[in-house]
């Protein structure tokens, strides 16, 4: 199979708009034909790594990259970062306001569902300096 | 369980996906906090929410779940049943509180995804 790397923008604050890009991505593995499971994996990182970008992120984009023997997430966004990126990665918690928590989202738990579905996690980011999760599959 | 049965037990709309009724319910989980339902496989399990907005219909498509039912009479939006129906996604809804839908589930045999069965 080809390499195929796609783009997507995902706008901060946009809960309507939120998930579509891991639809699209979810829907673009399906029609490919990966194994559920994997499809699962990917999906449900890029929707906890795009809820973030929506949630507590400036406006970002997603870049997906799928080969046949790996899958690679990148989600950069220019919003305020995240100053201590182990607290971040704790189960529970959540700096997410009272507007994503009534619409189920801001459990703390998304960070630790993508090192949890993934195979390699990378988090470079500061205060001030915006966000990249790099997340990584094996095919 | 099949697909048929829950409908039954839960007095419930069909909302989409009145097609798949013949389909076998594996489990049933229930919440409402979206990272919660996405934490374990949740393949062939029949999700229940409280949430009515069109991220528990995504939850529930990028979950992998079966059927996802709407507690408490809530009414999806046109998006909502659209999203459901391109992805063949069955959306029901049902009268009950999430307590009670859950309980008459149980009570028919349906089960969680519990790791260890503690029943
Ligand atoms: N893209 C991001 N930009 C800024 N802060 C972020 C970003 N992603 C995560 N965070 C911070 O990390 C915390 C934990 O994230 P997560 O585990 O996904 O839980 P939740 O999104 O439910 O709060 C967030 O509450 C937020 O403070
Ligand atoms: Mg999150």
């Amino acid at each position: 199979m080809a390499h195929l790397t796609k783009t997507y923008p995902i706008k901060a604050r946009d809960y309507l708009k939120a998930g579509e890009v891991s639809m699209e991505i979810h829907g673009l593995m399906k029609k490919i034909g990966f194994d559920s499971d994997l499809i699962r994996r990917v999906s449900i990182c890029a929707y906890e790594a795009e809820m973030n970008v929506v949630m507590h992120g400036g406006d970002g984009v997603l870049n997906v990259e799928i080969g046949s023997e790996s899958i690679n997430l990148n989600v950069k966004d220019s919003g305020p970062g995240i100053e201590d990126i182990g607290l971040a990665m704790q189960e529970g918690f959540s700096t997410a306001t009272e507007e994503a928590r009534q619409m189920g989202f801001g459990a703390g738990m998304g960070l630790p569902n993508i090192k949890k579905n993934s195979d390699r996690l990378e988090i470079i980011s500061d205060k001030g300096m915006g966000t990249e999760v790099r997340v990584g599959f094996t095919v | 369980m099949k697909l048929s049965e829950v409908k039954d037990i839960l007095k419930a709309t069909i909302e989409t996906g009145g097609d798949k009724l013949d389909m076998e319910i594996r489990a049933g989980a229930g919440g409402d906090l979206m990272s919660d339902i996405l934490r374990g496989p949740k393949e062939g399990v029949l999700l229940l929410s409280g949430l009515n907005n069109i991220q528990s219909i995504r939850t529930a498509i990028i979950a992998g779940a079966s059927a996802l039912v709407l507690v408490r009479d809530k009414t999806p939006d046109e998006e909502m049943k659209n999203q459901a129906r391109e992805h063949g996604l069955p959306l029901f809804t049902t009268p009950f509180t999430m307590f009670t839908a859950c309980g008459r589930l149980f009570n028919a045999g349906l089960r969680g995804v519990d790791k260890k069965r503690t029943v």
